[in-house]
């Protein structure tokens, strides 16, 4: 139960869900989310993260019943919400555009949802100011919505929503509207209120470096369907297919063959040379694999396990960006604190090394 | 793959809004009993009647008759011709106010004042004063020119009268599209080598070239579906829509009214097709773009000089013929004895009960003018915001009623109502009352109020509304606390609009109203046709001020209780 509102936190359960659309040029039907099935823990922060037409915006939608699904069901807090619309569902939204009624001051725009449950003048007032405080908009009450700044507004959007005390709150895509310093700022304050208050978030965006921040559990989509879930860790250095590990940052493939097992690791063969990676599940020896590699996890040295010829050699304040070809394939790499280390030059040969425990194996 | 469940899960949702499903529910009884049914009754009554059965005889016997032949190519005559005029006018307008560079004050407010009167003043008021003006007795044609014998009546009369009346609209829809050309393109164009000349050519007409055609489209119904300007100023030259009503209140031929109405009908239908769904979508498409930054004005005297002229005339012109008016009912006979008098006045309420004319109208049209603005802001919020089935049905008649003739209409009421619907007596109480009158008000002001609604909401950022919705609020709750305030200027102005178009309305009326209520358009239209111009300018003159009245009084509800002054004094 959390402290703050002394309201006890939904889960949201996706039950095999399906969105289908028709295409408005072919006419042809397509699955916008395809057999989606979820199960959001209470209370906690849960991003829906994927490129623009991944189905994470239709999904937000149908949990707030702006959309109604094809197939499946939708549970909020164990309760089936297919049939409701979104005015009866404990639900409450944080819209990209923030959606503030530009004829309500502050005070009004966050007490519209208070004064439609019927709320006594006297606590919404009460509840209207707490949470304004809890958003650092205290004082700004009477000011109409332009006169705010970007990221003011977008605090007034959140307020409107928490002071209803949602049983799950929604976002989609709240802060792409804002700089992108505002932007860094906003997000560890949505986290920061979201753990005071102890409630259920889902998320939308299609940033990656927020949904890590931000979330207890990262959803990857693909195409309308769920390409990955996991914490933002796994999804990081544990992927699994080549479209998440892309998606996620910046990422090297070297193609290879099981070569055998070495204590906790595999072997892989490369056109240059065999280097050992952990797996949690061991391969059959012979078997195609994949080795995942982020950029930063490479070593560029004169000496290391493979040999490299340097293609790129860029200075970029924090770090030495590298292309390197490794047996034929494209490696970035970024070498930080650069200024104590030998910087290679376009041409020269090196060598890189990496770590086991830092590559994954698909 | 075919949809699942979501279409019965979006049913499942509309149905747990009772609100919103009555308003549905009664909204598509009402377009279809008052719009849908009067028409299909014309269609039935000219192809069918009891004594024949299913016949084209109608058809055949109309287009036998040389008047009704002579009618339909005078009315596509004028509509042509008074397109044309329009088009091209509405465009020297509209490319004067944006691209040249006009000094003085005198010239803006001339084109505001242009732009403003046809708004305010009942549809037929120039034919008045163009009788006045060049008629046998006109001050200009006899008194200044000493021509005795001038026919204004007839092709010119109606045609110079009608382009006078429409361009406007011509010049408000340019208006629209000009600023929303990227002066840069037309710039792109002159660094390129262009003459100014060749940049209007290549570059602006073909970016204009499908509103032109939109324009012309416009225009040409609004013409050929005007009933008092050719009454008035026609004389023996008879348009379809005074063949037809002559047709039916002189030669009392029903059937024969039916077949000609369906003709004039199926003309304006086929414009309106074209204009609709072919040229707006491919102005839309051309003109998409919203100028990135101001547009150098032309300031070369060889192009502002002679166009500010030209302008100028043509304004003056339009003022000089709304300014015949009242001067028309102070003197004491127009044309022979221009001594000051407040006779026609005295005379409007004292003898020809003027007080109840002005009575009856200004009441039936206060009833119309909510009910019309209301009912086309609930019709563009559903178009707009919502998604239902019969939609498309909701969408579709309340804009076809714009390409309805008002003639047709109420042709199409007389014999959709005069017995009950279906002559079945249901609903046969409303014939002959107020109520069938305020109801056509409504119905002739719907497409106008919807099309303004319409354009406003979808300035409205859908997600505004949804997020209302998703708080907790109710379909009827997010129309009232979020919807309506914020389209308050466009409403407000629907609702004058509404009742300025319903006072001055004539041409539906006419047909419809009973001896129970005098109405000042019918009574101008009849003293108009008696000759007696210093009783018609009176009314005329009354019903201008009260139009005139009712728009300022908008500018000043909307200027200290709109919604943009709120929103817009945070600036």
């Amino acid at each position: 139960m959390s402290e703050y509102t002394g309201k006890e936190p939904k889960g949201v359960v996706l039950d095999h869900i399906s969105k289908i659309y028709q295409d408005p040029k072919t006419k042809k039907d397509f699955y916008a989310v395809h057999d989606v099935s979820l199960d959001i823990r209470p209370g906690s922060f849960v991003t829906l993260l994927g490129p623009s037409g991944c189905g994470k915006t239709t999904t937000l939608r149908m949990i707030a019943g702006f959309e109604s699904p094809d197939e499946g069901e939708i549970y909020l807090g164990g309760e089936a919400i297919n049939a409701l619309t979104p005015n009866k569902r404990d639900t409450a939204m944080v819209f990209q555009s923030y959606a503030l009624f530009p004829h309500y001051n502050v005070f009004d725009n966050v007490a519209y949802g208070l004064k439609l449950r019927k709320v006594p003048k006297a606590e919404i007032r009460e509840r209207v100011e707490r949470i304004l405080a809890l958003v650092e908009l205290s004082g700004m009450e009477q000011r109409m919505t332009n006169q705010l700044s970007g990221g003011q507004q977008q605090r007034v959007a959140l307020a409107r929503a928490l002071v209803v005390e949602p049983g799950v709150l929604l976002f989609d895509e709240p802060l792409s509207n804002l700089d992108a310093k505002l932007r860094v700022q906003m997000r560890t304050e949505i986290r920061r209120i979201q753990q005071t208050l102890g409630i259920t978030a889902i998320y939308v965006t299609h940033d990656q470096s927020e949904a890590m921040a931000i979330s207890d559990q990262i959803i990857l989509m693909k195409s309308g369907v769920i390409a990955q879930t996991g914490s933002p860790l796994e999804i990081y250095y544990r992927p699994n297919s080549e479209f998440v590990a892309d998606f996620i940052g910046e990422c090297n493939f070297l193609h290879g063959t099981v070569a055998g097992q070495e204590g906790g690791s595999t072997l892989v063969k490369l056109p240059d040379g065999t280097v050992p990676v952990s797996a949690p599940q061991p391969r059959n020896t012979g078997d195609a694999c994949e080795i995942v590699l982020r950029p930063e996890a490479v070593k560029i040295a004169d000496e290391g396990d493979l040999p490299c010829k340097v293609e790129l050699s860029c200075f970029m304040g924090s770090y030495q960006n590298y292309h390197v070809r490794v047996g034929g394939e494209l490696v970035k790499i970024t070498d930080n604190c650069p200024i104590n280390k030998k910087i290679f030059n376009v041409g020269d040969e090196a060598r890189i090394s990496f770590d086991p425990e830092c590559a994954h194996l698909l | 793959m075919a949809a699942g469940q979501s279409a019965s899960l979006d049913r499942k949702k509309l149905l747990a809004d009772p609100v919103m499903v009555t308003v549905i529910v009664l909204l598509i009884a009402f377009l279809a009993v008052f719009i849908l049914y009067p028409l299909a009754i014309l269609l039935v009554d000219s192809i069918y009647s009891g004594d024949t059965g299913l016949t084209l005889q109608f058809f055949q016997e109309s287009f036998k008759k040389r008047t009704f032949q002579v009618a339909i190519t005078n009315t596509l005559k004028v509509g042509s011709l008074v397109g044309l005029l329009s088009t091209a006018i509405g465009l020297l307008f509209a490319y004067v106010e944006i691209y040249v560079k006009v000094r003085t004050k005198l010239m803006s407010g001339l084109f505001k004042v242009v732009s403003m009167l046809p708004v305010v003043s009942p549809p037929f008021v120039l034919s008045l004063s163009m009788i006045m003006l060049f008629g046998k007795a006109g001050i200009i044609t006899r008194h200044l020119l000493g021509i005795y014998d001038n026919n204004i009546y007839g092709f010119w009369g109606i045609t110079i009268v009608q382009t006078m009346t429409f361009f406007p609209v011509c010049y408000m829809m340019f208006r629209g599209l000009l600023k929303n050309i990227d002066p840069s393109m037309e710039e792109a164009a002159r660094d390129m080598g262009a003459s100014r000349f060749g940049v209007f050519r290549s570059v602006t007409l073909p970016l204009l070239l499908p509103g032109l055609g939109n324009a012309f489209l416009v225009t040409f119904i609004e013409s050929i579906a005007d009933f008092a300007n050719p009454m008035l100023i026609g004389g023996s030259y008879d348009t379809l829509a005074t063949t037809i009503y002559l047709q039916i209140t002189g030669a009392y031929d029903k059937n024969g009214a039916c077949a000609m109405a369906v003709v004039l009908l199926a003309i304006t239908m086929i414009m309106f097709g074209v204009q609709k769904y072919y040229l707006e979508r491919k102005t839309a498409a051309t003109l998409t773009g919203k100028a990135s930054r101001a547009r150098m004005l032309i300031e070369d005297k060889s192009v502002t000089v002679p166009l500010t002229v030209l302008c100028s005339m043509v304004a003056l012109f339009v003022i000089l013929m709304y300014a015949c008016v009242p001067f028309g009912a102070l003197f004491r006979t127009w044309g022979r004895d221009f001594t000051l008098t407040t006779r026609w006045f005295e005379q409007v309420f004292t003898r020809y009960r003027g007080l109840k004319a002005f009575q009856d109208s200004f009441v039936l049209s206060l009833i119309a003018a909510p009910i019309t603005a209301l009912l086309s802001m609930i019709i563009s919020y559903l178009v707009v915001k919502k998604k239902f089935r019969g939609k498309g049905f909701i969408e579709l008649v309340s804009m076809l009623a714009m390409a309805v003739p008002g003639t047709v209409l109420g042709i199409g009421y007389i014999r959709g109502f005069a017995g009950g619907m279906f002559r079945s007596g249901f609903l046969q109480g409303i014939y002959g009352t107020g109520v069938i009158l305020v109801i056509v008000f409504v119905v002739r002001s719907l497409p106008t109020g919807t099309r303004s609604g319409i354009s406003a909401l979808r300035q409205i950022d859908k997600s505004i509304e949804e997020s209302a919705y998703d708080m907790g609020a109710g379909s009827l709750k997010v129309f009232t606390s979020v919807t309506l305030p914020l389209i308050k200027d466009s409403f407000l102005s629907g609702l004058v609009t509404a009742f300025v178009r319903s006072i001055t309305a004539i041409s539906a009326i006419i047909l419809l109203v009973t001896p129970s209520y005098l109405l000042i358009t019918v009574q101008i239209n009849e003293f108009a046709e008696k000759g007696s111009y210093g009783i018609a300018c009176a009314f005329a003159t009354i019903l201008i001020a009260i139009t005139y009245g009712s728009v300022l009084l908008m500018n000043l509800i909307i200027k200290f209780f709109g919604t943009s002054r709120k929103i817009k004094e945070a600036d």
